[in-house]
C-alpha cells in the first residue's frame, strides 16, 4: 500500500482532520459535537502514528494505537455520563448555556 | 531470549511494589463497598492502602533504576514527588471524612475512595514515566479519574459545570499532545525517551517539526499543572468540584505534572543538547529555556492580577495556584541542581500551606455557608485560632518569613539569580508583592472588620482542628528549620543529573 502512496499524504490528511477535529472543539456549541470533534482529533492521531509505524517498520507505533483507541472510548462514556448528569440538573447539553462559573 | 523478557518482567514487578499496594487497595475498595456499605471501613481501607504503599516505597529508598524495559524510572527524583503524592492522598482521605458537601447526600461514597486512589496510581506512574505510552496512560488515568470527581456531587448543578468543563478542556489537551507525541514517534523513530535523546543527539534537533511536537507534548503538561494559556479550565473547576478535589488538584496533579514536565524536558532535550551547556537550545533560533521563561511570566502575572478582584475565596486559592505554578516554572527554566532542588522544596512546602488553607475554607463554609470574602467578616473574633491558622497559611503563601513559603521563594529566587535570569527573579518578586494584596484581603477581612458582629463563637470539632494544626505547625517549624527538607530535595536531584 504504501509502496504506491507515499507517507507525505498520510501525514496530510491526518493533519487535516486533526484541524477539522480542533476546529469543531473550539466553534461547535453542543457538547456532544464537541465529543465527536475531539473523536476526530483522536483518529487523526491514530492515522499518524500507522502510518508512520508502517514506514518505520516498528510496530510500536500500532501499538499505541491500540492504547489510544482504549482510551478513548473510556473518555468518551465518562464525557456522555458527565453530560447526562448535567443534563439532569440544567435540561441543556449547549455549553454556551452552561455559564453558572466564569471570571 | 524469551526467558530474559520474563525474568525482567518478573524482576520489575519488584520495583512497583508501591504502585500495586494502590492498584490492590483500588480493588479491594470495589469489593468492601459492595459488601459492606459501610463508609468508615471504605475510608479504613484507603488509608490502610496508602500506608503500605508508603512503607513499600520507604524499603525502596535510593533505588536507582528502570522498570519494564524503561517504560518507568525508578529513581530518587520519582520517589520525591511519590511522597508528596502519599501525604496528598492521605491529607485528602482524611478532609473528605470532614466535609458536608460530600457526607450530605443520599450516595454512597465507595466511588470516591476508589477514584482518589486511582487518581494516586496514575500520579505515581506519571511522576516516574519515560516512555510515551507510558506517559499517555498515566495522565489519562489520573485525568479521568478527576473528571468524574470534580463533579462528584453531581446534583449541585456548579460541580457538573465544572466537570463538563474540564472533561473538555482535558480532551482537547491530551489530544494536541497525543498529536504532539504521534509526530515525535514519526520524526525520532522511537516511543521511549532514552531512544528519542540519543536520536537528537546524533542527528540534532534543528527540524521545526520536533521543536512543534515537542511544544505540543508540553501543551499537554501545561494543561496539568494550569500554566497560561491552558488555564482556562483552572478556576471554574476549582470554584464548582468538592472542595477536597479542589484541594488535591492543586497540589497532587500538579505536582505529578511538574514530575512528567521536568522529566519530559531533561531527558528529550537537555540531555541531548549536552547538559553541561548552561544555555541549552533547541533550535537555531528559538532558545527552548526562554519559550519556558515567558511561560513562566505569563503565567504567574495572570494569575496574581486576576487573582485580585476574585471575591470568593476558593476562586482566589485557584488564581494562586496558577501563579503559584508560574513561580515554580522558573525552577525548569534554569535546570541546574539548584534549580530543580528549588522546586522540589517549593512543592513540599506548597503542600503544607496550600492544603492548610483550602481546609480551613472547607471548615468556615460548613459554618457560615459560603465560600465569599465579605462574609468573613469578623470570623477571626467567632474561630481564632482556625482564623490565627488561615493567616498562616496565606502569610505563607504570599512568601513572608518566618514561614516555610518565604524559605521556598528565598530558594527558588536565590536559584534563578544564581544562573543569571536577573530579570525573571525581578519579575518573580513584583509579582510576590502583588499577591500579598489578595492574601492581605482576607486576613484584614477576617481581623480587622466588624469586630464586634455580636455573632457567638463557631464550634469546631477537635478533630478537624487537629488536622489543620497538622499542616499549620510544620509550616512555621519549616520556616525555621528547613536543613532536612533541602538536603532531602538536593539528594533526589543530584542523582536524577547525574552529578
Amino acid at each position: 500500500m504504501l509502496q504506491s502512496i507515499p507517507l507525505e499524504y498520510y501525514l496530510i490528511i491526518s493533519a487535516v482532520i486533526f484541524i477539522i477535529g480542533s476546529i469543531g472543539v473550539i466553534t461547535r456549541r453542543n457538547a456532544i459535537i464537541i465529543f465527536m470533534s475531539i473523536e476526530l482529533m483522536l483518529n487523526a492521531v491514530n492515522l499518524t502514528l500507522v502510518s508512520f509505524s508502517s514506514f518505520l517498520g516498528d510496530v510500536s507505533g500500532q501499538i499505541f494505537v491500540f492504547f489510544v483507541m482504549s482510551v478513548a472510548a473510556a473518555e468518551a462514556a465518562i464525557g456522555l455520563a458527565i453530560i447526562l448528569a448535567l443534563f439532569r440538573s440544567k435540561q441543556t447539553i449547549y455549553v454556551d448555556e452552561v455559564n453558572l462559573l466564569k471570571w | 531470549m524469551y526467558n530474559a523478557v520474563v525474568n525482567e518482567l518478573i524482576g520489575s514487578l519488584g520495583l512497583i511494589k508501591p504502585e500495586l499496594a494502590l492498584l490492590v487497595t483500588f480493588v479491594v475498595v470495589i469489593i468492601a463497598d459492595l459488601i459492606f456499605k459501610n463508609n468508615k471501613v471504605n475510608l479504613g481501607l484507603s488509608i490502610l492502602g496508602t500506608i503500605v504503599s508508603g512503607i513499600f516505597l520507604i524499603g525502596m529508598s535510593g533505588t536507582n533504576t528502570s522498570a519494564f524495559a524503561n517504560l518507568i524510572a525508578v529513581d530518587p527524583f520519582s520517589e520525591f514527588f511519590k511522597y508528596l503524592i502519599l501525604i496528598s492522598t492521605l491529607i485528602v482521605l482524611v478532609m473528605s471524612e470532614f466535609s458536608e458537601e460530600l457526607h450530605n447526600r443520599d450516595v454512597w461514597m465507595g466511588e470516591y475512595y476508589m477514584l482518589v486512589l486511582g487518581m494516586a496510581l496514575g500520579m505515581f506512574l506519571l511522576a516516574g514515566a519515560t516512555n510515551l505510552i507510558m506517559i499517555y496512560l498515566a495522565l489519562e488515568t489520573m485525568s479521568m479519574s478527576s473528571y468524574i470527581l470534580s463533579g462528584y456531587t453531581k446534583e449541585i448543578k456548579r460541580s457538573s459545570e465544572a466537570s463538563l468543563k474540564y472533561v473538555i478542556f482535558g480532551s482537547l489537551s491530551s489530544g494536541i499532545m497525543i498529536y504532539g507525541m504521534s509526530i515525535l514517534f514519526g520524526m525520532t523513530g522511537s516511543l521511549d525517551l532514552y531512544a528519542i535523546q540519543s536520536y537528537l543527539a546524533a542527528n540534532g534537533f534543528f527540524q521545526p517539526a520536533i521543536f512543534i511536537s515537542g511544544l505540543m507534548v508540553i501543551a499537554g503538561f501545561a494543561y496539568k499543572i494550569s500554566a497560561v494559556p491552558f488555564h482556562f479550565w483552572t478556576p471554574d473547576v476549582y470554584e464548582g468540584s468538592p472542595i477536597t478535589i479542589t484541594a488535591y488538584l492543586s497540589v497532587a496533579s500538579k505536582a505529578a505534572g511538574f514530575a512528567v514536565l521536568v522529566r519530559f524536558i531533561k531527558l528529550t532535550f537537555f540531555d541531548a543538547a549536552g547538559s553541561s551547556d548552561e544555555s541549552w537550545i533547541m533550535m537555531n533560533s528559538i532558545p527552548w529555556d526562554m519559550v519556558l521563561a515567558v511561560l513562566a511570566v505569563a503565567t504567574m502575572t495572570l494569575g496574581n492580577i486576576v487573582a485580585l478582584w476574585q471575591s470568593n475565596v476558593k476562586r482566589m486559592l485557584a488564581y494562586s495556584s496558577i501563579a503559584h505554578a508560574g513561580y515554580l516554572l522558573m525552577g525548569i527554566v534554569v535546570m541546574t541542581n539548584t534549580g530543580l532542588m528549588s522546586i522540589l522544596v517549593y512543592f513540599f512546602f506548597y503542600l503544607l500551606m496550600n492544603f492548610g488553607a483550602f481546609i480551613v475554607v472547607m471548615l468556615f463554609a460548613h459554618k457560615i455557608g459560603s465560600e465569599e470574602m465579605d462574609d468573613y467578616e469578623g470570623i477571626g473574633y467567632q474561630a481564632p485560632v482556625l482564623a490565627s491558622l488561615l493567616t498562616l497559611f496565606l502569610v505563607s503563601l504570599t512568601g513572608l518569613p518566618p514561614t516555610a513559603g518565604f524559605i521556598g521563594k528565598l530558594v527558588l529566587f536565590g536559584a534563578v539569580l544564581d544562573s543569571g535570569w536577573y530579570w525573571l527573579a525581578v519579575i518573580g518578586v513584583l509579582n510576590s508583592v502583588v499577591s500579598l494584596y489578595y492574601y492581605a484581603k482576607v486576613v484584614r477581612n477576617m481581623w480587622l472588620r466588624k469586630v464586634d458582629n455580636g455573632k457567638g463563637t463557631l464550634k469546631f470539632s477537635i478533630q478537624s482542628q487537629a488536622l489543620v494544626m497538622v499542616l499549620g505547625i510544620p509550616t512555621l517549624v519549616f520556616g525555621l528549620f528547613f536543613g532536612p527538607i533541602m538536603r532531602w530535595a538536593e539528594h533526589s536531584v543530584r542523582i536524577f543529573l547525574g552529578n
